[in-house]
């Protein structure tokens, strides 16, 4: 990607480096996402995609290197940051003992959002749970877990997307929704960050960091019409 | 930020409240301990007057140290914690509803059941207020500091040992004022003292734990 001077990326990195266990995951990488883009994490098993995520979103601390949102560190500017990013991670978040639409309530609790009933149950018949408000958690298959993960991430009013594996557990019409959902927000000028080891066909123009290699790059492909 | 507090408070009373088995276990341990105390030695009201200050706050510290575990336990299995963590809300706060919905659930129940338990033991009828106060003062540092402890260890598998380990040594000065207290009102002795000692700590807890366990808690997540 040409460097743009002058003009502050939304979001970026820079000369990050993450160790797990006495081991190197990567080393000075760098790159930046703006508005309406998305990117892709890709890299084999253990090549640090987690970790990665997990530092961009400020969980994890990095060895080196720094993160930034808006051109300011993220740990100085988190009230900010968190407000317009979400991230789902592996773990479904679900509490079994209370119901899809009390789970979504608390999840969106945690971000102040105050949303009425009727909107949070747009958004969980857009996730494909429309009768489920008053099934507990508990009862729900693992895909219908991560639906609700949806249903938060549509809702969550973040222009950031973090998603660790959004795909996992997701049958077809989950990941075409998932597809659907991405360039929704990327037409509404939101970002996303990804990890996937399935297949995501998305129909819009996408960049990609590789892990795993001695140099790290951005690369950008079109969309295949 | 105190619609958060309130908002995360009233999730946890909730999830308890569906959870009733697990709600009833430190209150039944309270109970048991201090009843069965007096089975196993010569129960002479003189005798048990004598050891129930001691009897009843070791027991309640005990009970409060078993279930400071599900404090975090289950949020940080299910992923739950990282979301709090990712809250544009000061974590403090967050950290601040989570150990207030835990004493309403354990601290609280234990302070109301002790005056009962006070009498049984024969303690005097001034004794059993000055435990109330004591233990309603005394309960909220226990899971204050509890939180401290269970955010370092709540990504150790069994880290129960290594819990006590890490709190106990600061449990005990409630608890050496706590039955102090207690043990001076039953022989008609002022008690201010006691009880301003520790409504001091209380207020240190209250200002510098949840801080503490934020912290700590952003260490165990970067792991």
């Amino acid at each position: 990607m040409s460097p743009a001077p002058k003009i502050t990326p939304m979001f970026e990195i820079q000369s990050l480096e993450c160790v797990r266990d006495d081991r190197l995951l990567f080393s000075d990488l760098s790159f930046s996402v703006a508005e309406s883009e998305v990117l892709q994490i890709e890299g084999s098993n253990g090549s640090g995609k987690t970790s990665l995520l997990r530092i961009l979103c400020g969980l994890r601390q990095a060895e080196a290197g720094q993160v930034l949102w808006r051109g300011e560190l993220i740990t100085s500017n988190r009230e900010d940051y968190y407000a317009n990013m979400v991230y789902i991670g592996h773990l479904p978040c679900i509490k079994g003992d209370l119901t899809v639409m009390e789970n979504v309530r608390s999840l969106l609790d945690t971000r102040s959002l105050s949303l009425s009933n009727a909107e949070i149950e747009v958004a969980l018949t857009k996730v494909g749970l429309a009768t489920y408000d008053d099934v507990p958690g508990k009862a729900l298959s693992s895909g219908q877990r991560r639906r609700i993960l949806l249903a938060f991430v549509e809702l969550s009013q973040a222009k950031l997307w973090v998603l660790d594996e959004p795909l996992t557990a997701l049958d077809v019409q989950g990941v075409a929704l998932m597809e659907s959902m991405i360039l929704e927000h990327r037409e509404a000028g939101g970002s996303v960050i990804f990890t996937t080891h399935h297949g995501m066909q998305l129909d819009c123009e996408m960049s990609s960091v590789r892990l795993g290699q001695k140099t790290s790059t951005k690369t950008v492909t079109k969309a295949a019409v | 930020m105190l619609k958060a507090y309130y908002h995360l408070l009233l999730r946890d009373l909730r999830l308890a409240l569906r959870n009733r088995h697990e709600l009833a276990n430190p209150l039944i341990f309270f109970v048991l301990v201090v009843t069965l105390f007096p089975l196993a030695v010569t129960p002479t009201p003189e005798a048990l007057r004598m050891m129930a200050p001691g009897v009843i706050w070791v027991s309640a510290l005990l009970a409060v140290l078993l279930s400071l575990d599900r404090l975090f336990k289950t949020d940080y299995d299910d992923g739950s914690l990282d979301q709090l963590m990712l809250s544009p809300n000061p974590l403090m706060i967050l950290v601040l509803a989570k150990v207030s919905a835990h004493w309403l659930l354990t601290g609280l129940p234990l302070v109301i059941i002790a005056p009962l338990l006070g009498l049984f033991m024969s303690l005097p009828m001034e004794a059993v207020s000055v435990l109330i106060y004591s233990l309603l003062l005394g309960t909220p540092v226990l899971s204050l500091v509890g939180a401290i402890g269970v955010s370092l260890t709540v990504a150790v598998n069994r880290g129960g040992v290594l819990l006590s380990l890490i709190i106990l040594p600061l449990y005990i000065p409630i608890l050496i004022f706590g039955a102090n207290a207690v043990d001076v009102a039953s022989d008609g002795l002022p008690v201010t003292g006691q009880l301003l000692f520790l409504g001091a700590v209380l207020a240190l807890a209250l200002s510098l734990a949840p801080l503490a366990t934020s912290v700590a808690l952003r260490i165990t997540a970067s792991r």
